[in-house]
């Protein structure tokens, strides 16, 4: 019956993307950044990497929580890739000559001097 | 297509004036109370747009956010400052210790009250409260006079009912609702909106074009959803006085109790009385009716965020009288006199809830039940005409991503059932009717601050009588400059149309109603089908170091389908199906700008062109004012440091020829209705932010139709008070009051 594609139709998805979520790894970690603009550079540069689904940078306490998928990208790669958007993690320290040329309010080691 | 490039290549050009700075000096207070430069502070655009840090002498520059007027100062040892910026070129900033015995300093310089954004993929306007409080009478349906948006005209010369149209169609082309939840249709389609009191409403969000797939298939050319008051976020207590020189007098009493952190709840309660017999125009027949009415809601609100839940039961009763007609008054009748009266009551309940994974954010769920029962039972002379409604609608919305939170779904079920049973006094008097639709939907959104983003939707209905069908919806935003936006829309919508509870007005007319039967499922019509597609152009530009921005719409509604409502015979009136084309072409052309720091300018010019092919010839609609122009002022003193302030506002309307349909008292006008202006103005003194007195005056010109009811003998089939393209009433002027605690 055509009600039924329906509600199939619907259960079925529910159940795709609930399926989903048990490849999903939750983490959180540390990432530097001073204000909003980091803010932005960090969650947007981030979840552009394939498999990152979703993530929110605090930026009181630099703490980054994200979501991914453990079988398109492993951990280590993703602080690799947030230390080349200029900003150091637990893991790795962003090169310097990235770190120079971020936006004047996202220098923290100068302006954490303060 | 000229006027599309014309369009296109103006909004390219005018692209130039765009990119300022703003800049200034920050400060603080020293510890020897010297006021001194502060450098390193962090100074940002709240969209992140722009950011810039203060140098060794405290100054900073950077240039102005195409969508945030919000600018944050922040440094460590500071409290952080969020401060509101209108259009000044130059902001000097004071910082303050952090010290938790301070209050925050937040700043407020001046919010618009109707916001259009740069980012939001539909062409969606937000109107905030503030937007309603211009218009200081009474409920929603005349509070869109100050908005250019959206057309309110009177509908008939006895009911004192006003209209709204937007893109050329009539409110039945609009989907109505109320958070969320289709609200203003089938019975309550045109007295609906004047039972949403003014002061219950939070904001509005008008979207031009086919809407979002979620709230149904019904939106053909737009949609308006109302939010009420929360009582979370509302004040303990709000009350506003009315009282007009007509006769009209309005209480609103809203009251609002938190119980704990989670459980609050508000009882709203609204009055109002016209007793007062008014006939300015000498014609025999009341220009407004008396009317008694009151309306009670009590809402209840939970959240929970550690648990990620959210629910709101709400319950509401209103009762509505209104006697219309001859006035019976003053005059010695040697016959009958024709009176009219209409009495409605409406019980409303409805549930929300909502639930947020909390370990998984971008995962939710919203669920919405609302059940109405809707009762009118009404004369206009000797016709009768009574319609219950019984609905119910349910919906249920999961929201997930794909990928990454940059593209987002959400997919859902509604079910809907209406019963209707109607007596009208034509042949076959009793109609009963139940439609009932279930119906699946899915919108993916590409949801980005980059250049570009789009949402596109499409449902699956199955409805008992409109058959099973389609609905696909497509939006797309593209931003290729920063304060350029061009947005496209597509769409189609479908709709039952309740003929009689839609055209309310053909009662008050001595005109044989005529159906032209052809064994559809409604009153023996075809459902009505559209489509609606459209184009918006958005420039925002710098001038004279004063922020500005102008905006082209042009939509095309093009009906595959429709009910034609024929007055185009004197004393008769047909409803029939369409056979051949008819179209409603709309261009908009908005043009905001700020004056000076406490004055902003509006102005729009509109022009419709609604044609449909009638039995008789394909013919312009009637009553459709080809052209209009709109001016808006607004301005405010600067506000004391008690937020004592003066506001005024002033609005300007310039309604264009439209088309008459013939009628042997409208002889004279040969067809076309002259064009007019009205204009409308409030003051309000806000003595603090608890207490506020305004005043205000609407048509202050006081421009009225001569005519308003044609036709002589008001039992003949001549009479007619539904040919009506100016206001029944003279110069309006009312005074209020309001106190919020």
């Amino acid at each position: 019956m055509k009600y039924l594609i329906i509600v199939s139709l619907f259960v079925s998805s529910l159940c795709f993307s609930q399926g989903n979520n048990l490849k999903s790894q939750k983490v959180s970690f540390n990432v530097k950044g001073v204000c909003e603009m980091c803010k932005d550079r960090i969650e947007n540069g981030t979840l552009k990497l394939k498999g990152v689904k979703y993530v929110k940078w605090d930026i009181i306490s630099n703490n980054i929580s994200l979501i991914y998928n453990s079988k398109k990208i492993k951990l280590d790669d993703i602080h690799k890739e947030i230390s080349l958007l200029g900003h150091s993690t637990d893991k790795y320290t962003a090169p310097t000559e990235i770190y120079n040329n971020l936006p004047d309010c996202c220098l923290y080691e100068t302006l954490s001097i303060h | 297509m000229n006027k599309i490039l014309f369009l296109i290549t103006f909004f390219l050009v005018s692209n130039l004036l765009s990119q300022e700075l703003i800049s200034g000096k920050v400060t603080y207070i020293n510890e020897s109370n010297i006021e001194s430069n502060l450098e390193g502070v962090s100074v940002y655009w709240e969209d992140l747009s722009y950011g810039a840090t203060s140098n060794v002498n405290g100054n900073y520059s950077i240039p102005f956010s195409a969508s945030s007027n919000k600018l944050i100062f922040k440094f460590i040892g500071f409290k952080e400052d969020i401060v509101e910026i209108g259009d000044n070129k130059k902001y000097n900033h004071l910082m303050v210790v952090d010290n938790s015995q301070l209050d925050e300093v937040v700043v407020n310089k001046r919010k618009k009250t109707i916001q259009k954004s740069y980012f939001k993929t539909q062409n969606i306007i937000n109107v905030s409260s503030d937007e309603l409080l211009k218009a200081a009478c009474c409920n929603i349906s005349e509070s869109f006079e100050t908005n250019p948006s959206i057309d309110v005209s009177y509908s008939n010369a006895v009911t004192g009912v006003k209209q709204v149209k937007m893109l050329g169609l009539e409110s039945p082309y609009l989907l109505i609702t109320e958070e969320n939840i289709p609200m203003i249709r089938g019975a309550s389609q045109v007295y609906g909106l004047s039972f949403i009191p003014g002061t219950w409403v939070e904001s509005m969000q008008i979207t031009k074009g086919s809407g979002s797939v979620v709230n149904g298939f019904e939106s053909i050319s737009g949609q308006i959803n109302v939010e009420l008051k929360k009582p979370y976020s509302d004040n303990p207590l709000s009350v506003n006085v009315y009282s007009s020189n007509m006769g009209r007098n309005e209480i609103n009493i809203h009251g609002n109790k938190k119980f704990n952190d989670k459980l609050s709840s508000g009882i709203y309660l609204h009055v109002n009385k016209n007793s007062s017999i008014n006939d300015n125009n000498n014609d025999g027949f009341l220009d407004q009716p008396t009317s008694k009415a009151f309306n009670l809601f009590n809402r209840w609100q939970y959240i929970n965020p550690e648990k990620g839940t959210v629910s709101f039961l709400g319950v509401r009763y209103m009762k509505d009288d209104k006697v219309i007609g001859e006035n019976t008054k003053d005059m010695a009748f040697i016959r009958a006199p024709w009176k009219g009266g209409i009495n409605t009551s409406r019980f409303d309940s409805n549930f929300k809830f909502g639930y947020v994974n909390t370990s998984i954010p971008y995962q939710s769920l919203g669920l919405q039940m609302a059940f109405s029962k809707h009762d009118q039972n009404s004369f206009f002379g000797s016709r009768n005409y009574n319609i219950n409604q019984n609905s119910f609608y349910s919906n249920i919305i999961y929201n997930s991503i794909i990928g990454n939170t940059l593209n987002k779904i959400k997919l859902g079920l509604n079910y809907s059932y209406d019963d209707f049973d109607e007596l009208v006094d034509v042949k076959n008097n009793f109609f009963t009717r139940i439609d009932k639709s279930i119906g699946g939907f899915f919108e993916y959104s590409y949801d980005s601050m980059d250049a570009i983003s789009l949402v596109a939707g499409i449902r699956y209905d199955i409805h008992n009588n409109l058959g099973s069908f389609f609905t696909p919806r497509f939006h797309m935003r593209y931003q290729p400059y920063e304060k350029s936006v061009i947005r496209l829309s597509l769409g189609s919508g479908r709709k039952a149309s309740n003929i009689f509870s839609e055209n309310q007005n053909i009662f008050a007319t001595g005109r044989e109603i005529k159906i032209n039967n052809n064994l559809g499922k409604f009153y023996g019509l075809d459902p009505e089908k559209a489509f609606n597609y459209g184009i918006s152009l958005r420039q925002g530009f710098f001038i004279n170091n004063r922020e500005g921005d102008i905006t082209f719409d042009y939509y095309v509604t093009d009906f595959d389908n429709q009910v034609i409502v024929d007055w185009e015979t004197q004393g008769e009136l047909s409803f029939y199906n369409l056979n051949g084309k008819s179209f409603s072409k709309s261009l908009q052309i908005d043009l905001e700008y700020q004056i000076l720091d406490n004055v902003l300018f509006k102005s729009t010019f509109k022009n419709y062109d609604v044609k449909k092919q009638y039995n008789s010839g394909f013919k312009q609609n009637p009553l459709t004012p080809k052209n209009r122009f709109f001016t808006n002022i607004e301005a405010s003193t600067d506000e004391n440091e008690n937020g004592s302030k003066w506001k005024f506002d002033f609005t300007y309307n310039w309604i264009g020829n439209q088309r008459l349909p013939s009628h042997t008292s409208l002889i004279d006008f040969k067809g076309s209705s002259p064009s007019y202006s009205l204009v409308n103005s409030q003051i309000t003194r806000v003595f603090s932010n608890k207490f506020e007195i305004y005043i205000g005056g609407e048509n202050i010109g006081g421009y009225t139709q001569k005519n308003p009811v044609l036709g002589g003998y008001p039992f003949g089939t001549d009479f007619d008070t539904s040919l009506i393209y100016a206001p029944i009433h003279g110069a309006l002027f009312y005074v209020g009051l309001r106190f919020n605690n």
